[in-house]
């Protein structure tokens, strides 16, 4: 290590020190608020301490007993682009526009890293035009997105469409803001 | 799959009686409509009348119709009830054409029925003629009585003794869509639901005979075809597959079935033998298109259906035992859901324009395409089984109705439910009897 890393690495402990100690008040578990879905493990031993060597040698420090990102299935991250399960098209296009394929990208990273998981793409249109067609169109736009995912790494047996083509609309609306919510492909996981 | 399979339990059929009623409305006439005065039909008994009015069937069904104008009753200056009473003279001054005169006679639970037409321009009887029904006949025999005035008349067969089937959709008290398939006479009287589902039902199509019905439902989430007995209620699934079936379509034999079907990720016609339920494919879809839609032409020959291969939607035209598609239509980016008429002349659709999806009519001998409705969103067209009018499905103030225009655009009628709900994917059923 460096002079400069040395001295750096210093000022991350005394400030992890100091916020060790103003943080631990505040640890306390707060029981009346119901029973968490999952009880994350804390570690029973502060993080840090012993093995610094700093001058003052009463020093004591702690973690602050939280992971600092998601745990649990990424799905269930509601800060993930995986909460996003709804890609929207345009009237009478099964293109998958560029403001949506940072989604799918998600998407298709955490079924690579998942080979288990099962996802149906939903197909949907809006209600101009006749229904038969509607469902055609509503299964384009899911292959759509199958054929990203594919590209992307995604397995074939991960991956079924289906089409409700206008029969299942998202927004009742007989005008385009109704219209463009409901030409959509959503993400339905098995879980 | 969400709540599918608990919808699925609450999916059952009944046969009840009559729940939404369809008015109808004459939204234009045709000009030059053939004056006609239908007298009420005389009560030939001391007891109370029976309550069904034959002659307001044929006044309402004649009218609908565009090519008569009835003559209100309030003008008459007289109410024969047999030919012998018809001082034709009264009515050429009222300018009848012809006049409808009748009596009904109960003989015990059966109801004599007579009915004589007369031309009163020469002064002579076209067509009499008696007959006995029971009561819950009454109302089908005024239709069919309309019919023997029309063929008199028009010299074309009438389709009023014919049913309709349609979809009305709702939003049940809790919240939650309700979808039923009901089945009604051609005039919206007597409508009766045959299927009651969670899930949407579309694409209705008639058995030739007009005893039963092929339809698409989605009540186990990805869609299949179901035909059920209209009479009985009963019901079988047309194919047990995991791939996706819609559009299904009779063969005028009614020995087949052509249907949409996705299978390994294409979207083709099918054709599906109703004794064995082999399936054979019909089309070969380019990898970015589908096609759907099918319809089978009156003389069994070929299957137009609705292709997106070249990227906008057409109609194209093959042969029922395979080989090269011909495309159909060109006018315009967007001309699907193809139907015949009966003569297998014209070629019925939805067209879209700058101003929506209008339902046109394509003379294929000719090449002529005439676009008969101007309202905004109009879809599933379907001939009377004479060809006279085309029934469709529209919107009216934000609401589904159905609606029918005869296939030269002078005429058109709205019938709207009288109870709430959407009406939708109208199919108009063949004649009942030979």
């Amino acid at each position: 290590m460096t002079g400069f890393a040395r001295l750096f690495a210093l000022f991350g402990v005394i400030a992890l020190f100091l916020y060790g100690c103003s943080a631990v008040p505040v640890e306390e578990p707060d029981t009346a608020a119901g029973e968490p879905e999952e009880i994350i493990e804390a570690p029973q031993e502060p993080l840090a301490g012993e093995e610094f060597d700093v001058e003052d040698g009463e020093a004591d420090t702690m973690g602050i007993e939280e992971p600092l990102g998601f745990r649990g299935d990424p799905l269930d991250d509601p800060d993930s682009l995986l909460a996003k399960r709804v890609v929207y098209f345009d009237f009478d296009s099964a293109v998958v526009k560029d403001d949506f394929s940072v989604i799918v990208e998600a998407h298709a990273g955490y079924l690579t890293d998942h080979p288990g998981a099962r996802v149906t793409l939903e197909g949907h249109g809006d209600e101009r035009g006749t229904r038969e067609y509607n469902l055609g169109l509503g299964e384009r736009r899911a292959q759509a997105i199958q054929q990203f995912l594919l590209l992307l790494g995604a397995s074939n047996q991960q991956i079924q469409t289906v089409s409700y083509g206008e029969e299942r609309p998202a927004s009742l609306n007989h005008d385009e803001e109704g219209w463009q919510l409901n030409r959509r492909v959503e993400f339905v996981y098995e879980r | 799959m969400r709540k599918i399979w608990f919808y699925a339990l609450g999916i059952f059929l009944t046969m009840g009686q009559a729940q939404a009623v369809l008015k109808i409305e004459i939204t234009k006439g045709a000009e030059g409509a053939l004056p006609i005065a239908i007298v009420p039909f005389a009560w030939k008994a001391s007891s109370v009348p029976v309550t069904q009015k034959l002659d307001e069937v044929i006044t309402a069904d004649l009218h609908r119709s565009g090519l008569f104008d009835p003559i209100p009753k309030t003008d008459f200056l007289s109410w024969p009830t047999e030919g012998s009473e018809v001082r034709c003279k009264d009515w050429r001054l009222l300018g009848a054409e012809n006049i409808v005169v009748g009596n009904v006679r109960p003989i015990g639970e059966i109801f004599e029925v007579r009915y004589e037409l007369f031309d009163v321009l020469r002064c002579v009887q076209v067509e009499g003629q008696k007959f006995r029904v029971q009561g819950n006949q009454l109302r089908r025999l005024g239709h069919q009585i309309s019919d023997r005035i029309y063929k008199a008349l028009t010299g074309e067969r009438g389709a009023f003794a014919t049913r309709i089937a349609y979809v009305v959709a709702s939003m049940g008290d809790d919240g939650k869509p309700r979808y039923m398939l009901q089945v009604a006479d051609s005039d919206g009287f007597n409508a009766r639901t045959i299927l009651s589902s969670p899930e949407s039902i579309i694409s209705l199509a008639w058995s030739p005979d007009g005893t039963r019905l092929a339809y698409a439902s989605f009540e186990h989430g990805p869609v299949t075809v179901y035909i059920q007995d209209v009479t009985t209620g009963e019901r079988e699934r047309l194919i047990n597959t995991k791939d996706q079936v819609s559009g299904p379509a009779w063969s005028p034999d009614g020995t087949r079935l052509a249907v949409v079907m996705s299978r390994g990720g294409k979207r083709d016609i099918y054709l599906v033998d109703l004794a064995t339920r082999a399936t054979k494919r019909l089309t070969r879809t380019s990898a970015s298109g589908f096609n759907t839609e099918p319809v089978w032409s009156p003389d069994g020959d070929y299957i137009v259906y609705t292709s997106h291969s070249g990227g906008r939607p057409q109609l194209y035209r093959v042969n029922a035992t395979g080989g090269r598609a011909k495309r159909l239509t060109f006018e315009g980016k967007y001309n699907t859901r193809g139907t015949f008429s009966p003569d297998g002349k014209l070629l019925g659709m939805v067209h879209a324009d700058g101003a929506g999806y209008h339902i046109a009519v394509l003379e294929l001998e000719t090449g002529t395409f005439r676009v008969l409705s101007r309202t905004r969103l109009d879809e599933s067209p379907s001939f009377a089984p004479n060809g006279s009018m085309i029934l469709y499905a529209t919107r009216d103030r934000n609401r589904g109705v159905l609606a029918a225009a005869s296939a030269d655009g002078r005429v058109g009628q709205r019938f709207e439910l009288q109870e709430r709900g959407d009406a939708r994917e109208p199919a108009w059923g063949p004649f009942l009897t030979p």
